[in-house]
C-alpha cells in the first residue's frame, strides 16, 4: 500500500465538487481511497488523520489544491495523479431527452398540442383521460379494461370540452396521414373511415389503398361506442367531423353489431348526412335500405363500395383463383381432415371470417362467436370448425398481444396441426406501424411443423392467409407474402377471400 | 362542430403520448411532434392511497 | 362547498400565508430568556419528539456537549449518566417556535437567532450552526466554539443588531438566491451579505475591538452563520400557516436521526413520522457510507418553504451533489413544482429561467406522483464524537405522507 499525493498551486475548487472528484478517483484501478481538498491547515490534519499522511512535505499554503491517493501500487497511484486534470474536469453530460412529468406539463411545454395518446393500464387510463380532456386535448385511449360507466363520463366530458375521444379500446386512426397506435401506410383520399375495431379499420384502409384510392382519416371511436349503454356518443362526434372535413368525400362506418337503440339513432343522424355512408355492420344486423348509405355485407365489399362511391374502380378479386387453390388443396386431404381451423391476431378479421365460413353453412365456434350457442367451452382447445381470436383479453392478460409477439400463437399453429382432424389452417398476418417487424417470419416455423405433423400422417394441412398491409409498410408487404408462400401458403389480400378459400377447401364434401 | 376536432383533423396531430414508447417512436418516425410524459402509476399503485386521492385530489 | 374545493382554498391560503411572510432578524439573545417554555435542565432538540433510549449516536454526543457546556457534569462519561438518568428533559424545537440544524441541541444559556414575522407578528428562533457540537462532536475544542458564540459573537452581533433596529431579511434572501445560495447548505453569499449590514453598526455600537475583529473574522470565514438565520426565517413563515383547516400542505419537515417527521397545517400538533433514511451522500477524507449516522436537523424547514434542495439549480457550487449539470438540477426544481401549491413570487431562481421557488408541499401530490422532497443536507456520523462527515441529497420516506394522508381522510370524513 501507497500514499501519493499531487499539489496544485493557486487552484480553488468547491468542497463539494472536490469530495465528487474524490468519489470518482476512488473507483479508478487499484485506488483504495482518495481525497481531495484545498490545502489549508486543518484539511492537511484531517489528511493525515485519515491515512494519507505524507501530504505536509510540500510546503503548501491554503489556496493549493492536495489531492491524496492511497492505492495498491506507485503505478496506480501515478496512474490517476499524473491526470489529474482530467479528473478535475466535469463528468460527461448525459443526453436527456424531453420528457414530461405530466400531460399537463407536456401540453404547456409543447405548444399547439392537440391529441393525447395513452395506453396506460386499463386501471390508470380513465384518470388520464381526464387530465388530457381537462388540458384541452382530443384523446386517443388505447387502453382497454376501461369500465362502462367511465367511458360513459369520459365521453361527457368530451362533449363539454367539444373535444374527440377514440376508445377505450380504440386500436386505429389515422389522422391527417398520421398513423395512430396499429395503422397502416395509406395513402391520403376521399375516404373518411370511422371505425369502432382497430383490425377492421386497418383492412378497410389497406384495401382501399390497395385499390387506389385513400384515406382523408379514419378515427376509431372504441369497440363499444355503439353499444346502448354508450349510444354512439363518439361515433356522433367522428360524423360532425367528416361531414365537415373538405377532404373527406365518401365516410365508411365499420363496426361489430350496434344496439337496437342506438342503430335507430344512428340512421336517423346518417339520414341527414349530406355525404355519401357506406355502412359496415358485422355480423348479423338487418338491411334497412336506407336511402343515400350503402349497406355493405363485408369489410371488403364496404372497401370496394366506398372507392366506388369516390369514383374509383376497385379490382375486386379473382373468384376463379380462389376456387382453383380450393380445389387443389381439397383433393390433397386424408380422409379424415374436416375442419377449418382459424389462429388469428385480428379481432375484427376473426369475426369477418366467422361469418364468410357461416355463410357457407359452416358452423364456426370461436371465443367471440357471432352467436352465443357457438362459444368454445375452453378458448385453448378448438372444437370442430374453429376461429379463434388471439387478442381476447382471456389470451392477453399480463402477454403482449399476438400482433406483437407470436409465441402464443405459434403455440395454438402447432396444436392445430397435431389434430388429425384439422383440414385447414386459417390465419391473418397484420403488417403496419406498432406490429411485429416480421409478422410472417414469426410464425413460420410454427407453420411449418403443423405442415409437418399432418404429412407424417399421410395428409395434407391447407393454410391460408390473408395479409393486412400496403406496400408502404414497415414490414414490406411483397416479402411477407414470399414468405408464406415459400411455405406453401396460399395467400390472399383480405380476410374475406382467405375465409372464402378456407370454406371451400372445407365445405361440405 | 367542435372547433378542437376540427383543428386536429385541418393541422394533423401533435401529440402527448402517455404509456408505450413504441408508440411515440413510431409517430415520430412518420415526423410528427411528439411530447412523451413519463408515466408512473398513481400512488405507486397502493389500491388505499389511490382511493383516498379519489376523494381528495 | 365539496370537499376537493375546500382543500384547493385552504392550500392557496396556505401558502398565501408561507410567501406573505416579512421576516427581521431582532436579536441574538441566551435562548433561556427568548424562547417559550424551554426551563432548566431541558434540551431541545431538532426531529420529532424522541427519548435518550432512542436517540442516534450524533444527537446523544451533542446533548453530552450541551450537558458540559451549561456546566450540569464536568466529563463527557458524567453527562452520558446524568442524560440516561431521566434527570434532564428532552423536546423538539418546534414544540417551542424554534429550529436547529442537525442535532439542532438548544439549552438555556446558548445564544439564539430571533426572528420576528412582521406580516403576522410572531417570532422563531433558531441557533447557530457549527461543524462540530451539532454533528455530536463532545470534544473540548468543540465546546469552546460555543463558548465563544455565547461569550464573544452573539453579543457583538446582537449589539450591532439593537443598534440597526433588527434587519430586513427578505432583500438578503432574494440577494442570495441570485449570488449562488439555496439557503441551506450554501448560505455563503447571505452570510457575506449579513457580515456587510452588521460590520458598520457593530462599530458604531462600540464593540470593544478584540470582540469586534473575533467576529469579523467568523463572519468573514464561517461561510454557514447564516443558515441559523435562514431556518428561524423559515420557522417565522411556516408557524402562522399551521392551522388553516382542510389544507393538505406540509408545514415542517423534521428529522432526529431516529425519525423522520412530517407536520401538516389542516392537522395541527401532530406528527407523522417514519424511520430516518440514509443519505445519498458525498464524504470527507477517512469516511464512508458505512460511518454515516440516518438523516437528522431541522434544517428540512427551508425545503418546506421552497429553499434548499427545491432551488438546488439556482446553486452552482452544490450541482455536485446531484451529478454536475444544471439539467439534473433543473428536473429537481421541475418535479418540485409538481409537488407543490405555488411558486413564490420573490424568490427567483436565474439559473431556472427565473422561476419561482416551488411553495407548499402537497402530501395529496406527493402521495399521487410519488415524487418525495428532495433535500440537500449535511451527514453526521452514526456514533457519538465526531464532526461533520460530508453532504448529500435526501429523500424523506413515502409512509410519513401516506400516514398523513390517512389522517387527514379520518379527520375530514372523507
Amino acid at each position: 500500500m501507497v500514499v501519493e499525493c499531487a499539489f496544485l498551486r493557486s487552484r480553488y475548487f468547491d468542497s463539494v465538487y472536490l469530495m465528487r472528484v474524490a468519489k470518482r478517483i476512488s473507483g479508478a484501478p487499484g485506488i483504495h481511497a482518495a481525497a481531495a481538498v484545498m490545502a489549508t491547515e486543518k484539511n492537511l490534519k484531517a489528511l493525515a488523520q485519515a491515512g494519507f499522511a505524507g501530504a505536509e512535505t510540500f510546503d503548501p499554503s491554503p489556496n493549493d489544491l492536495v489531492v491524496a491517493v492511497r492505492a495498491d501500487s506507485s503505478e496506480s497511484a501515478h496512474a490517476v495523479l499524473d491526470h489529474i486534470e482530467e479528473w478535475l474536469a466535469r463528468e460527461p453530460v448525459p443526453a436527456t431527452g424531453a420528457v414530461f412529468g405530466s400531460i399537463e406539463e407536456a401540453a404547456r411545454d409543447q405548444p399547439g398540442s392537440n391529441l393525447a395518446v395513452i395506453s396506460v393500464p386499463g386501471e390508470y387510463a380513465a384518470n388520464e383521460a381526464r387530465h388530457a380532456l381537462d388540458s384541452g386535448l382530443n384523446v386517443f385511449l388505447f387502453s382497454d379494461n376501461v369500465s362502462v360507466e367511465d367511458e360513459v363520463s369520459l365521453k361527457r366530458l368530451a362533449a363539454e370540452r367539444g373535444l374527440l375521444l377514440m376508445g377505450p379500446d380504440c386500436g386505429t386512426a389515422i389522422i391527417g396521414g398520421t398513423a395512430i397506435g396499429f395503422a397502416n401506410a395509406v395513402r391520403r383520399g376521399p375516404v373518411g373511415v370511422i371505425g369502432a375495431s382497430g383490425t377492421g379499420t386497418q383492412e378497410v384502409t389497406t384495401l382501399i389503398h390497395r385499390a387506389g384510392s385513400g384515406i382523408s382519416h379514419a378515427i376509431g371511436t372504441g369497440s363499444r361506442d355503439l353499444s346502448d349503454a354508450v349510444g354512439g356518443a363518439s361515433t356522433l362526434v367522428a360524423l360532425d367531423a367528416l361531414e365537415d372535413d373538405p377532404g373527406t368525400v365518401v365516410i365508411l362506418l365499420v363496426s361489430k353489431p350496434p344496439g337496437e337503440a342506438t342503430v335507430r339513432r344512428l340512421r336517423e343522424r346518417l339520414a341527414r348526412c349530406p355525404k355519401p355512408v357506406v355502412t359496415c355492420f358485422l355480423g348479423t344486423v338487418p338491411a334497412s335500405g336506407q336511402p343515400g348509405v350503402v349497406e355493405a355485407g363485408s369489410l371488403s365489399d364496404a372497401a370496394f363500395q366506398a372507392v366506388r362511391l369516390a369514383g374509383g374502380h376497385p379490382d375486386e378479386g379473382d373468384h376463379a383463383a380462389v376456387a382453383a387453390i380450393a380445389e387443389e388443396a381439397r383433393a390433397r386431404l386424408g380422409p379424415g381432415q374436416r375442419w377449418v381451423r382459424g389462429v388469428f391476431a385480428g379481432g375484427t378479421l376473426c369475426y369477418q371470417a366467422q361469418q364468410v365460413l357461416g355463410d357457407a353453412g359452416l358452423a364456426v365456434h370461436s371465443n367471440a362467436p357471432l352467436e352465443k350457442k357457438l362459444l368454445l367451452v375452453d378458448p385453448f382447445r378448438s372444437e370442430g370448425h374453429t376461429a379463434v381470436d388471439l387478442g381476447d383479453d382471456v389470451f392477453t392478460l399480463g402477454r403482449p398481444h399476438p400482433m406483437i409477439d407470436s409465441t402464443l400463437r405459434s403455440e395454438r399453429i402447432r396444436a392445430e396441426g397435431e389434430d388429425p382432424e384439422t383440414a385447414v389452417l386459417l390465419l391473418d398476418v397484420v403488417l403496419g406501424f406498432g406490429s411485429a417487424e416480421d409478422p410472417a417470419g414469426d410464425i413460420l416455423d410454427a407453420i411449418n411443423a403443423a405442415r409437418r405433423s399432418a404429412a407424417e400422417r399421410g395428409g395434407h394441412l391447407a393454410v391460408v392467409a390473408s395479409i393486412c398491409g400496403t406496400p408502404e409498410d414497415p414490414q414490406d408487404l411483397k416479402a411477407q407474402a414470399a414468405r408464406l408462400r415459400s411455405a406453401g401458403v396460399a395467400v390472399f389480400p383480405s380476410s374475406v377471400e382467405a375465409a372464402a378459400a378456407a370454406a371451400a377447401i372445407a365445405g361440405a364434401r | 362542430m367542435a372547433d378542437r376536432v376540427k383543428a386536429l383533423l385541418a393541422s394533423g396531430p401533435k401529440v402527448v403520448n402517455v404509456g408505450l414508447v413504441d408508440f411515440a417512436a413510431s409517430m415520430r418516425d412518420q415526423g410528427v411532434a411528439v411530447a412523451q410524459v413519463d408515466w408512473r402509476p398513481p400512488a405507486g399503485g397502493d389500491a388505499e392511497m389511490m382511493s383516498l386521492l379519489d376523494r381528495l385530489l | 362547498m365539496d370537499l376537493k374545493t375546500a382543500i384547493e382554498a385552504a392550500n392557496a391560503e396556505t401558502a398565501r400565508r408561507i410567501m406573505a411572510s416579512d421576516p427581521v432578524l431582532l436579536d441574538i439573545a441566551p435562548a433561556g430568556e427568548v424562547i417559550p417554555g424551554l426551563r432548566d435542565r431541558m434540551i431541545l432538540h431538532s426531529g420529532p419528539p424522541v427519548a435518550w433510549d432512542r436517540m442516534c449516536g450524533a444527537q446523544r454526543g451533542a446533548c453530552m456537549a450541551m450537558a458540559i457546556f451549561e456546566g450540569w457534569a464536568p466529563t463527557p462519561a458524567a453527562a452520558e449518566e446524568l442524560l440516561a438518568s431521566g434527570a434532564i428533559t428532552f423536546e423538539p424545537n418546534h414544540h417551542h417556535q424554534a429550529v436547529g440544524p442537525m442535532a439542532g441541541t438548544i439549552t438555556r444559556s446558548l445564544p439564539a437567532f430571533v426572528v420576528e414575522n412582521r406580516a403576522f407578528g410572531n417570532r422563531a428562533y433558531s441557533r447557530k450552526t457549527d461543524g462540530r457540537q451539532q454533528f455530536g462532536d463532545f470534544s473540548e475544542e468543540a465546546i469552546d466554539g460555543l463558548r465563544q458564540w455565547r461569550d464573544v459573537w452573539a453579543p457583538s452581533l446582537a449589539r450591532g443588531l439593537r443598534h440597526l433596529g433588527g434587519l430586513p431579511l427578505k432583500p438578503i434572501f432574494s440577494k442570495a438566491l441570485h449570488m449562488g445560495d439555496e439557503l441551506h447548505n450554501r448560505p455563503n453569499a447571505a452570510s457575506m451579505l449579513l457580515l456587510a449590514a452588521l460590520a458598520g453598526p457593530m462599530v458604531a455600537a462600540g464593540v470593544e475591538k478584540a470582540a469586534l475583529i473575533s467576529t469579523l473574522s467568523l463572519a468573514t470565514w464561517d461561510d454557514f452563520l447564516f443558515l441559523g438565520i435562514a431556518m428561524a426565517s423559515a420557522k417565522a413563515a411556516t408557524d402562522p400557516a399551521s392551522g388553516v383547516e382542510y389544507s393538505t400542505v406540509v408545514t415542517a419537515m423534521a428529522r432526529n436521526g431516529t425519525e423522520f417527521g412530517i407536520r401538516v397545517s389542516g392537522l395541527p400538533g401532530q406528527w407523522f413520522t417514519a424511520p430516518s433514511p440514509r443519505v445519498e451522500g458525498l464524504f470527507i477524507p477517512g469516511f464512508s457510507d458505512a460511518d454515516a449516522g440516518l438523516d437528522m436537523g431541522d434544517s428540512a424547514i427551508t425545503e418546506t418553504v421552497g429553499w434548499g434542495g427545491f432551488v438546488l439549480g439556482g446553486a452552482p457550487g452544490l450541482l455536485a451533489l446531484v451529478g454536475g449539470t444544471p439539467e439534473q438540477a433543473l428536473a429537481f426544481s421541475r418535479d418540485m413544482r409538481r409537488i407543490t401549491v405555488a411558486e413564490s413570487p420573490d424568490f427567483l431562481v436565474p439559473a431556472l429561467g427565473f422561476a419561482g421557488a416551488p411553495v407548499g408541499i402537497d402530501i395529496r401530490k406527493v402521495v399521487q406522483t410519488g415524487i418525495l422532497p428532495v433535500i440537500d443536507t449535511a451527514i453526521a456520523h452514526k456514533d457519538p464524537g465526531y464532526p461533520n462527515l460530508g453532504a448529500g441529497i435526501v429523500r424523506p420516506p413515502m409512509d410519513c405522507f401516506k400516514n398523513a394522508l390517512r389522517a387527514f381522510a379520518t379527520k375530514y370524513g372523507a
